[in-house]
């Protein structure tokens, strides 16, 4: 029996589900070894009976709560993928002013029309099994990913910064060009793909380890002088690190 | 059939929510609403307070299908609000990602989320089984697209490289050389592309519509990236920075995304069909030889033929991807610094993204943070219009017998023709701008 595979949306832009579209060398064989049975984006039919769900988006509304509560209960294996469903992601930015003015400004008399709540990583609301982080997430982890799953093997991301995989590309670090790159904190997977091409990195991946991030605070603050502020809006883009201070 | 009840929950085959909500009592439509029902974003909410540079990499997060499109209106409006103007390299660089998606979007609408209906299928799925070819090709077509983005931004969703002032990375030439490679190579897709759609049956609808889009004046090019605000019923130029003369907004309780008008007309359309009747003098030729061919003509009244439309705009960015590649490969590509801001202020930005017309305007504070800003989609403009549409398609089929499902097969059809983009569309401002 072909695993029965759903791919949901909550609140985003719904890049993680067209990035497994993306897939174009990959996407046929990928269709041979599992049954798509969900998938409003991509197909008409919609079935219930589900054993791995995938998830992009963050749980924004009372109706996503609703949502991802019906889909954990319709999947066997509940997977977030992206920034947005594994962090709360560039929803949460909103969680950092008030509902009354963010509301007000976009949808003023009218805000009551549009129920919304602060922006959560699906984890806050149900169990989730496994998390394929990024924005978007990272095509080629996501195969990793599923063929881990069918061939049954442990599934793990890695445990170590962008800036090993930064320095295997060879790219020259960023803060020597004066930008402040999150880099050292973030958790790798990506192949550091954002140095690569130039720009720092932003911290979609999460955090990789609360060590990793106390360690990058301080040399952000003692040997390159950035305002601890500054850091801050950095780390909140994709909702990476939501606390007032930094450790 | 006097009476006719239509309900679809999440209309598939869309990018975003929609519901679909249709009734007739005793022959006359009572109610008949497109739903948005997409979460609210806060969009223009999270930009406030944030840094100007920042905003084409959050506003690009609106959506994974047109985020090249995004970072273009965005890095357009806050240049423009910086006094910046960018080198000429860094125009060609941005012209060529934004074909990558324009081919990229357009060919995932028509093969994956448009062919299945005129195929009597559900998805590209059972497709991949009866029609192996055609998915190929279309899964082709589509990698091509990618990878052009990927070798100008670093990606396709979410591009890395470009920002406000250039660029932070540069193709190589052999890169360039591989993509025109391919890009001339795909012509013999393109021919099998049009050959199917030349057989698709398309439904028929002709409804009088006022079609908006950017046009360079004078003997310019078909126009993507610059251009001014004409439309077929008011063809007098409008700058960019006086779109609200153009574009105006109301709010409906049944929709998440805001409804828009013309002074013209209570509703209007935008996207390729749009751009077509407008532009079409300055399709490529080879562009134009396939309008011929699949029998559009300008100016087209029949929404169902965006996807026509569409079809012939891919064969122009095409050719006009392998043209920008040689204007490249001719001049060299060097690594340039991104130009910096001589002030901070207003600005607005415009670009004819796949689905069509779209605003990024901002106001920034003295220090470049953005106090600001006003983001008006594609698909918001067109909803008046589908809804208008669908107003014209029920009775006519009502008349002609139909059935409900008949009826419902074409409602979603018409509305998948739109390629609307519902995570784009929802967020609306209400907001006071002071001058």
């Amino acid at each position: 029996m072909k695993p029965r595979i759903a791919i949901f949306s909550l609140t985003g832009c719904e890049g993680c589900s067209l990035a497994i579209l993306e897939l174009e060398d990959q996407l046929l064989a990928v269709l041979d070894a599992v049954e798509i049975v969900n998938f409003r984006e991509g197909m008409t039919e919609r079935a219930w009976d589900i054993d791995i769900g995938f998830v992009d988006g963050a749980v924004s509304t009372p109706g996503d709560e609703a949502e991802i509560r019906h889909y954990r209960e319709s999947c066997k294996v509940l997977v977030a993928i992206g920034a947005c469903a594994c962090l709360g992601g560039i929803n949460t930015l909103k969680n950092h002013q008030l509902a009354a003015e963010y509301r007000g400004y976009v949808y003023g008399e009218r805000a009551a029309w549009f129920p919304t709540t602060a922006a959560r990583p699906i984890a806050a609301v149900v169990k989730v099994d496994y998390e394929l982080p990024g924005c978007p997430m990272v095509k080629e982890e996501f195969l990793r990913f599923v063929k881990h799953l069918l061939a049954g093997r442990q599934f793990r991301l890695p445990d170590y910064a962008v800036c090993v995989e930064c320095k295997k590309r060879g790219n020259p670090c960023l803060y020597d060009r004066g930008v402040v790159c999150l880099g050292p904190m973030t958790r790798a997977g990506c192949d550091a793909i954002c140095p690569t091409y130039g720009s720092k990195c932003e911290a979609c991946r999460g955090i990789v380890s609360p060590e990793a991030l106390a360690a990058a605070a301080l040399n952000l603050r003692d040997q390159y002088h950035v305002p601890q502020e500054e850091v801050l809006a950095g780390l909140r883009l994709y909702g990476a690190y939501q606390e007032e201070k930094l450790p | 059939m006097r009476n006719v009840t239509i309900d679809v929950k999440h209309v598939t085959r869309l990018e975003g929510h929609g519901n679909l909500a249709v009734r007739v009592r005793d022959g006359e439509i009572t109610s008949l609403q497109l739903a948005i029902v997409e979460s609210p974003r806060f969009f223009e909410s999270f930009l406030r307070g944030r840094m100007y540079d920042e905003a084409p990499h959050i506003t690009c997060r609106i959506c994974g299908i047109c985020s090249v499109g995004h970072t273009t209106a965005s890095v357009k409006g806050i240049e423009a609000a910086c006094g910046i103007e960018v080198s000429d390299q860094t125009i060609l660089l941005r012209k060529l990602l934004f074909f990558g998606e324009q081919i990229q979007s357009h060919v995932l609408h028509l093969y994956f989320l448009a062919v299945p209906d005129f195929l009597g299928v559900g998805s590209v799925i059972p497709l991949a089984a009866t029609h192996p070819d055609v998915v190929r090709r279309a899964l082709r077509m589509k990698k091509l697209a990618n990878d052009l983005c990927a070798a100008v931004g670093g990606r396709h969703i979410h591009p890395i490289a470009m920002h406000v002032g250039g660029f932070t990375h540069t193709p190589s030439d052999e890169e360039l050389l591989g993509l025109k490679r391919r890009l001339e190579a795909s012509r013999a897709d393109l021919a099998e592309t049009a050959a199917l759609f030349k057989q698709l049956q398309v439904p028929a609808l002709l409804r009088d519509t006022e079609y908006v889009a950017l046009k360079v004046t004078g003997n310019g090019e078909y126009a993507f990236y610059d251009g001014e605000i004409v439309s077929t019923k008011d063809p007098s130029p409008t700058k960019p920075a006086d779109y609200r003369n153009r574009i105006v907004e109301s709010v409906v309780e049944h929709s998440a995304a805001k409804h828009c008008r013309s002074p013209q007309s209570p509703s209007y359309a935008v996207g390729a069909l749009a751009r077509f009747n407008n532009n079409h003098g300055q399709l490529h030729p080879a562009a134009r030889n396939v309008a011929g061919e699949v029998g559009l003509k300008a100016p087209c009244r029949n929404p169902f033929h965006n996807n026509t439309a569409q079809l012939v705009e891919t064969v122009h960015c095409i050719e006009s991807s392998i043209a920008l590649i040689d204007t490249m490969l001719q001049h060299g590509l060097k690594a340039e610094p991104c130009v910096r801001p001589q002030r901070f202020d207003r600005g607005v930005g415009l670009a004819e993204v796949p689905r069509g017309l779209l605003v990024h305007e901002y106001m920034l504070d003295d220090r470049g943070r953005i106090e600001n800003a006003n983001l008006i989609i594609p698909t918001g403009q067109n909803l008046a219009n589908i809804e208008a549409d669908m107003r014209a398609i029920v009775p006519a089929m009502l008349e002609a017998g139909s059935s409900k499902e008949e009826i419902t097969l074409r409602l979603e059809m018409l509305i998948r023709a739109y390629d609307p983009c519902i995570s784009c569309a929802t967020h609306f401002l209400d907001i006071e701008w002071v001058d």
